[in-house]
């Protein structure tokens, strides 16, 4: 995958509030990537690798694993943590599918994330996803120890 | 709709499999290389999930899952319940509508872990079969790792 932006950098934790919006990511992924993560994560489904299966599904061609998807957001959110361990839960429902063409491009994955609470010191991140104008994950949120 | 699918079945799966657990199997050896392997699957270039000393400074006994890393272990719950044969899951017709993960302390790079399974919901909705999973994941000495929540939908012949 192809980072259009990057995460982290700016923004400590400690900074963290309410309001706080964290660095976004954009990121341009590729069947490559696709089959990267698969192999990683063991999760071979065709429909992350093979048009001819993932057509014959009824979708419109090989989708990137929801897992991935989530996975990226909470890439984001690491990063603008500092330490992956911070995340002490995340949630996900996924909506809508990604659709990943055959080409050296890639879909474009938009990520955004916004600090909507701070209690206890753990802040409560409410995130986006987009590709193609449209969300793709629903009710995602991350518990962060900040 | 899908040539691999074989069962014509009713859509409605028996709620009398809400309660069932399935016991854990094998445990999993939490490796080094496969985190990183994860890591730059997805783009994670954090040097706390490749360099144990890095991790150990910052307070860690080695270095560190990404938040979702355990989808490995969860995986393979799924893969357990489409394969039950008495549950009669149609894997061809199922997708992933949700997940969480709830982490009681950071998986890291030296755990055996075992995943107990446990279906915790069955029900029908506008012609899908929805099912919740919670799949509890422990170490060695049987201490909680990490809770993770999965929802299958099984998609009806018409929706």
């Amino acid at each position: 995958m192809k980072d259009v932006t990057k995460g982290g950098a700016k923004g400590t934790v400690k900074g963290a509030g309410k309001g706080t919006e964290l660095p976004p990511l954009a990121v341009d992924v590729t069947r490559a990537d696709l089959v990267r993560y698969a192999g990683a994560s063991l999760d071979f489904n065709p429909i992350h690798w093979s048009d001819r299966v993932a057509t014959s599904v009824g979708l419109p061609g090989v989708i990137a694993h929801g897992m991935y998807t989530m996975a990226l957001a909470n890439r984001m959110i690491s990063e603008w943590a500092g330490d992956a361990t911070r995340v002490l839960s995340c949630s996900a429902r996924f909506t809508r599918p990604v659709v990943v063409p055959d080409d050296d491009q890639g879909a474009r994955v938009e990520f955004s994330g916004k600090v909507t609470d701070v209690t206890d010191g753990i802040a409560t991140v409410a995130i986006t996803a987009k590709f193609d104008g449209k969300t793709v994950l629903a009710k995602a949120t991350a518990q962060v120890r900040v | 709709m899908c040539a691999r699918s074989v069962s014509s079945r009713a859509v409605v799966l028996d709620q009398s499999f809400i309660g069932r657990t399935y016991p854990p199997g094998t445990p999993y050896q939490v490796s080094r290389e496969k985190i990183a392997e994860f890591a730059t699957a997805i783009g994670d270039t954090s040097a706390l999930s490749r360099d144990p000393e890095v991790a150990r400074t910052a307070g860690h006994p080695d270095v560190v899952a990404p938040p979702t890393f355990l989808t490995i272990l969860t995986l393979g719950v799924i893969d357990k319940l489409a394969t039950d044969p008495d549950l009669g899951l149609d894997y061809s017709r199922m997708v992933h509508g949700d997940q969480s993960f709830t982490h009681h302390r950071p998986a890291t790079a030296g755990d055996r872990l075992t995943v107990t399974t446990t279906i915790e919901d069955i029900f029908a909705r506008a012609g899908n079969d929805f099912l919740t999973v919670r799949a509890e994941i422990a170490d060695d000495a049987g201490e909680p790792v990490c809770t993770a929540k999965a929802q299958l939908v099984v998609r009806g012949e018409d929706a």
